[in-house]
């Protein structure tokens, strides 16, 4: 029962438009995309950004945390279209650092440490692509990246290589980050990007929750493997490294 | 005279400790572990420390970065989406399938059904009865009929939306017990599996005697990670399929089956897994994927929607069980009676292993010297059961220990006493008259856990309230209970099943790679696997690769608390092999006795330490590779008695819940678990305690809020709306206690696998908690809202 086979590939839904993002201090241009496509599809599908995980589609999980305009958002709930000129921060612009001044405008307070593009750790060709994308993006200065289909990362196998350069590739990471691998957070690591954002959103507008205060503002993300007790210690490391006291 | 090459200078002074990321123990606070007996490793190893040591997950900076690469996050150039039409009745003869309409909507690249599978229609982990795509009949609600590739995921839904499925609907079989007497709903019958267990003397009666019915509803694993892959067709016919799973190989059998290709033309890869819990050792989309790819010539990526997940894999089995238990008047256990039925749905997945540890761990870890159990796995048109964290031995625990509980009333007992009385050792036999063996430290974790303090009152904080923020309940209405319970469940595979696991090391120079297909699913192997790589070689460059299935034989699969055990001896005995031989060529080169001479830090060293010769000088560019095949003691089937030595070894748990109840409203707000385990061997402290938290929360949620509600067969809930998990705000303190450390003689490092068990004594020890809050049977689990409130309303006014 095959379909024929001359159709092309770029065939689309009906209703297309056009739309404009600027991510993680970047600016992207989408010229035809479906005007139904959430942001969270577009990041992951059409600009190479798949950090943000999509795991109920229904602003249940928290898994596709961004921040758009500084506001924490299921990205899975924004249609791309509406999120057309705002400025939105992704897991993969979290780490960026003010030290590099390319890097230096559109940042969500707090996020004051860690680096943007990342050297390959581990990961081959996935980080070695996303590198690539990252010489050719440059910075706000730099040119517009027309995007109808962006190379995104190809095969992997979970290998990982020695851990020589771990403390070094730590360095080069969000607080928030650093904490959720020290303290044992991580499991299968599907909600922990969205986590990351969610903490990191809390920390900049409160410093020091309380433990209940911890536990109202992520309880909009799910995990399924941890029981949370790792993550509220994370939370409690972070706090320490962004006040300097860890 | 020194005999080192003056190629590679030997630093005067090695490292102490391997650059190995470790996080600081801050694991136990307020706990202890006890240790006793001798460590159950060889003398080679405990070179590096490093078993034992809080080692940091080494895919965890990517993880945090987002830059891990889920199954659902892979591309290809040209790729296609994939998309599944499913029934939407339970039960149904299909009169036609009509796909013109779809095939002719712009960018839908193929259409397929069952009359496009060229090979095996059906496929299954036991028995073959499950089709890949149903043909004249649908048997549950969400039976995949066709599969479509489009060039963008909305045409796919598109064009599944326009095929027409003309159906007959029929009155679908949804009650397991009427399944054991109505008209098969299968060629192969309604009952998947019935064990007769029956042992010492079945007509001893006790001085006292408790009876109680009691059921658990239908659970999901509600991994994070949704099922996806992406499948690459090649032009010789071949197909390499990335996928997220728990069991490369036994997939890739299943798939090369039902496209009718050799084994090896159908290479897997291990995606990024996002959880499993059982939920990925059946196949689901699989064949599928690999189907749409060899037919359009394209890659086809597919990734399910979170309803799709809910209905396209296996549930843990809802269960009916009556339970009969005798007792002298001083407590000691007589007998236990049970009858068993286990709702294995349309198709049979594991039903046959679930039901069988049902029943041989039905009357739990006590030594009750008769028992008849009778246990059923039924064929309904239900959606289809099999494996899930606990597998068969969460269902018998909220039963015997409510019958614990029940029988401590009856004799006016302490409930831990009573236990503590029962408890089994390790020269006791089971009820499947296999004595034990190995280690057994019931009693240990019993005491352990009960001696958790209780914590501070509830501080009337409204987040802190059962219902939490709604501000439902009333401070004053509030009632705390207590509760305990001990389970207990077999490791690894059971009844004569031929489990193995396969790896290889290799060591060029300083730096090791380790091949083998264990899954990772998020439990933490790879993190095991270095610091065993570590442990046995010396050296910290390390790579670990699960290769695809022509590269590496079969790890087994990531289920059954096997993987530590399995896959880790697997690794170990490699690295062990590499060893030796790299000892030996050290030796020749040196002139001394390999015996002389160990691995550390990248050097072969005098037995005082004194670096000799580096790895580098020795194997660099002439590396030395091993590869072993592990398997464990093997096991016997269960004869028709329910009889036999089925298991390899058991591991035992106990926890104390406590919980805050509004009994009017029947809100409960489970506050502290505080648990024990039996673990044989700390590996890494802070992977165990992940464990033990992430499956005692699983517990708590199956105790007070998780259940997949089936309505005539059909799933009301498939989605996080409605299918409600523990929250931040759900979780209660997880206290662990004691990590009970008596090495497995049978284990390698004496580690017994601790994923499962605290998700088995979890759940009854928080209904056991809201009965003493409550004063009502709860006799059911999930505890819903109305089971209390209208329970306490009615025993109220009586």
């Amino acid at each position: 029962m095959d379909a024929s086979a001359n159709k092309v590939n770029t065939v689309l839904p009906e209703s297309t438009v056009r739309v404009d993002l600027r991510i993680n201090g970047r600016n992207y241009v989408l010229p035809d995309i479906w005007i139904g496509e959430n942001l969270l599809y577009v990041l992951r599908e059409r600009l190479g950004l798949p950090g943000s995980k999509n795991a109920c589609e229904q602003g249940e999980c928290g898994s596709c945390s961004v921040l758009v305009d500084g506001m924490l958002v299921c990205a899975c709930l924004v249609l791309a279209a509406d999120a057309s000129g705002c400025e939105i921060t992704t897991v993969e612009g979290l780490g960026r650092t003010l030290a590099d001044p390319a890097d230096s405008s559109g940042q969500e307070e707090g996020q004051t440490q860690g680096q943007g593009q990342t050297q390959g750790q581990g990961q081959g060709q996935t980080q070695e692509e996303r590198q690539g994308q990252g010489q050719g993006e440059q910075d706000l200065a730099g040119p517009t990246i027309i995007a109808s289909s962006m190379p995104m990362p190809q095969l992997q196998d979970i290998s990982v290589t020695d851990g020589m350069s771990f403390e070094g590739a730590l360095s080069r990471m969000h607080p928030v980050q650093q904490a959720f691998v020290n303290t044992g957070a991580i499991q299968c690591g599907f909600c922990t990007p969205g986590l990351v954002v969610a903490v990191a959103d809390l920390l900049s507008h409160n410093p020091h929750p309380s433990a209940l205060q911890v536990r109202e503002a992520i309880s909009g993300n799910l995990c399924r493997c941890t029981g949370y007790g790792r993550i509220f210690a994370a939370v409690r490391r972070a706090e320490e490294l962004l006040a300097g006291t860890a | 005279m020194s005999p080192m090459s003056s190629a590679s200078p030997v630093p005067p002074v090695l490292p102490m400790s391997p650059p190995m990321p470790v996080a600081p123990d801050t694991t136990r606070e307020g706990g202890r572990r006890e240790s006793s007996g001798s460590n159950g490793s060889n003398g080679m190893i405990g070179t590096s420390g490093l078993i034992g040591s809080s080692v940091i997950r080494p895919d965890a900076v990517d993880k945090a970065r987002g830059d891990f690469a889920f199954s659902s996050d892979l591309w290809a150039e040209g790729m296609l989406w994939g998309k599944v039409l499913r029934s939407p009745h339970p039960s149904a003869r299909i009169l036609s399938i009509d796909t013109a309409r779809a095939q002719q909507m712009p960018g839908v690249m193929a259409v397929l059904t069952w009359a496009d599978l060229p090979g095996d229609q059906v496929f299954g982990l036991d028995a073959k009865d499950q089709p890949v795509f149903a043909h004249d009949v649908v048997r549950y609600a969400g039976e995949p009929i066709a599969a479509v590739a489009a060039t963008h995921p909305e045409l796919a839904r598109q064009a599944v939306d326009a095929i027409v499925v003309d159906f007959e609907p029929a009155i679908p079989l949804v009650d397991p017990d009427e399944a054991l007497s109505a008209p098969a709903t299968h060629e192969a019958g309604n009952v998947f599996r019935h064990i007769t267990l029956r042992h010492g003397d079945i007509k001893a009666e006790g001085d006292v005697v408790v009876e109680g019915t009691y059921e658990v509803g239908m659970q999901d694993q509600a991994f994070m990670g949704p099922e996806s892959g992406l499948a690459i067709p090649s032009s010789d016919g071949s197909v390499d399929l990335y996928i997220s799973t728990q069991w490369l190989h036994v997939d890739r059998d299943q798939v090369a089956a039902c496209l009718g290709l050799p084994p090896e033309l159908v290479r897997l890869h291990l995606a990024g897994v996002g959880g499993a819990f059982g939920a990925r050792e059946d196949i689901t989309i699989q064949v599928q994927l690999c189907l749409l790819a060899l037919r359009t010539r394209r890659p086809v990526k597919m990734v399910f929607s979170r309803a799709e997940s809910f209905l396209g894999h296996v549930h843990r089995h809802p269960a009916r069980m009556w339970y009969r238990h005798h007792a002298r008047r001083d407590g000691t256990l007589v007998k236990v009676e049970a009858r068993i039925v286990l709702d294995g749905g349309a198709y049979m997945s594991s039903s046959a292993a679930v039901i069988a540890n049902a029943t041989c761990f039905a009357a739990g870890p006590y030594r009750v010297p008769s028992a008849a159990v009778d246990g059923f796995a039924v064929r309904t048109n239900n959606p289809p059961c099999g494996a899930m964290r606990g597998f068969g031995a969460v269902q018998v625990c909220f039963a015997y220990e409510s019958q614990m509980d029940r029988l401590a009333d009856a004799l006016q007992m302490d409930p831990i006493e009573l236990r503590l009385k029962n408890a089994i050792c390790s020269t006791d036999r089971l009820i499947t008259g296999q004595v034990v063996g190995g280690t057994a430290p019931v009693a240990e974790v019993i005491r352990a856990a009960a001696e958790a303090p209780l914590p501070e009152p509830a501080s009337g904080d409204l987040l802190e309230l059962p219902g939490g923020a709604g501000r439902c309940a009333e401070y004053d209405k509030v009632v705390r209970g207590t509760g305990f319970a001990v389970g207990f469940k077999n490791l690894l595979y059971s009844e004569g099943f031929d489990d193995f696991s396969t790896a290889r090391c290799r060591l060029d120079g300083d730096m090791a790679t380790i091949t083998c297909a264990a899954a990772e699913v998020g439990q933490g192997f790879v993190t095991l696997a270095r610091q065993v790589v570590t442990e046995t070689l010396g050296v910290t460059k390390v790579r670990i690769s699960s290769g695809d299935t022509n590269e590496i034989g079969s790890a087994g699969s990531t289920s059954a608390s096997r993987q530590s055990w399995m896959s880790g001896g697997a690794v170990l005995e490699a690295c062990k092999a590499v060893a030796d031989r790299v000892l030996s060529m050290a030796a020749d080169t040196l002139q001394v006795r390999p015996e002389t001479l160990r691995l550390s830090v990248g050097y072969v060293v005098s037995g005082d330490g004194i670096p000799l010769i580096s790895l580098n000088d020795l194997t660099r560019g002439k590396p030395v590779e091993e590869s072993v095949v592990f398997h464990h003691k093997p096991t016997d089937p269960l004869d028709s008695d329910g009889q036999g030595n089925a298991h390899v070894s058991f591991a035992f748990v106990a926890h104390k819940a406590v919980v805050d109840v509004d009994v009017e409203l029947g809100l409960v707000r489970v506050v502290q678990l505080s648990t024990a385990q039996d673990v044989g061997k700390v590996l890494n402290p802070l992977q165990l305690l992940g464990q033990i938290e992430g499956g005692t929360l699983q517990g708590v949620g199956l105790a007070v809020m998780e259940e997949l509600l089936v309505a005539d067969g059909i799933v009301q809930n498939p989605s996080f709306t409605d299918y409600l998990i523990p929250t931040t705000l759900d979780a209660p303190d997880i206290v662990v206690t004691r990590l009970v450390e008596e090495p497995d003689p049978l284990a390698p490092f004496g580690a017994k696998g601790a994923g499962e068990m605290p998700a088995i004594s979890s759940t009854p020890a928080v209904v056991s908690a809201i009965r003493n809050a409550t004063g009502l049977a709860l006799s059911r689990v999930p505890v819903r809202p109305q089971d209390i409130a209208f329970g306490y309303a009615k025993s109220d006014s009586a």
